[in-house]
């Protein structure tokens, strides 16, 4: 997992699975960098991610109730054909922002 | 050819890939469909985190895996002994969590549903669970 910021976006690039497991670390890895780097907002670039189970949806949604409370936002980008099923169940589309780059977002 | 696997493995949230991998893998014999080998792998990881987050409570127990294939139908159980469960009919509620502090989003029990034809869930409160799902796979 790489985090990196750009103005006051924290870019969060996941490698690999997002199960429970790799959300509890996940969690605890953005709300300290976050923090650290004083950021606003956060933009989750999933193209390194090819499957996520609702563990991952309850991590978004998570940092998503995080971000409401202090007027942030949340971007998802790069999202894998592979999560769409879970993405559509879970309505996540309805309250964030889906982008095809980290660019794109950032210009929202 | 039918065939079975069981696997027995300690609830750690380690485990949870090792059970969809090995289940993925022992699958990939009827040459599943990209889509339908990621729907059972999503189905296994939301039965396995269950067991280990509900059933278990994050303390020590056994998760007992079974995996059969039966000509194309793919048969999978997934069963803790752990505090069971109290209402089967409000824990298959989308978006109904029985533990909102952990972030939890309540839609695993929709996600086995959707992904899998078939799920059946015994349980008793003490006792434990067993999670028994089936899917056909289509002609390869």
């Amino acid at each position: 997992m790489q985090i990196n910021a750009s103005g006051k976006n924290l870019i969060v690039k996941i490698d690999g699975d997002i199960d429970h497991h790799v959300s509890m670390q996940i969690k605890e890895k953005i709300e300290r960098e976050f923090k650290l780097l004083n950021c606003a907002n956060i933009i989750f670039d999933f193209s390194n991610v090819k499957f996520m189970d609702s563990s991952g949806i309850g991590m978004i949604i998570g940092r998503y109730k995080m971000l409401e409370k202090l007027g942030g936002k949340i971007y998802i980008t790069n999202v894998n054909e592979k999560l769409n099923s879970i993405i559509e169940i879970s309505g996540l589309k309805k309250i964030i922002g889906f982008y095809d780059s980290v660019e794109k977002a950032l210009k929202n | 050819m039918n065939s079975e696997i069981t696997i027995i493995m300690d609830s750690n949230s380690e485990n949870e890939s090792f059970a969809r991998l090995s289940v993925a893998a022992f699958v990939s014999r009827l040459n599943p469909t990209v889509e339908e080998i990621n729907d059972i792998k999503t189905a296994v990881s939301e039965a396995v985190t269950n067991a280990i987050i509900h059933g278990y409570s994050d303390k020590n127990g056994k998760i007992y895996l079974m995996c059969k294939i039966i000509e194309r139908e793919v048969v999978i159980q997934i069963k803790d002994y752990g505090i069971g469960i109290d209402d089967i009919k409000k824990a298959m509620e989308p978006l109904y969590t029985s533990k909102p502090d952990m972030e939890r989003s309540g839609i695993g029990f929709t996600v086995m549903e959707t992904f899998m034809d078939k799920i059946f869930v015994e349980s008793r409160k003490d006792y434990g669970t067993t999670v028994t799902m089936t899917k056909n796979l289509i002609a390869s």
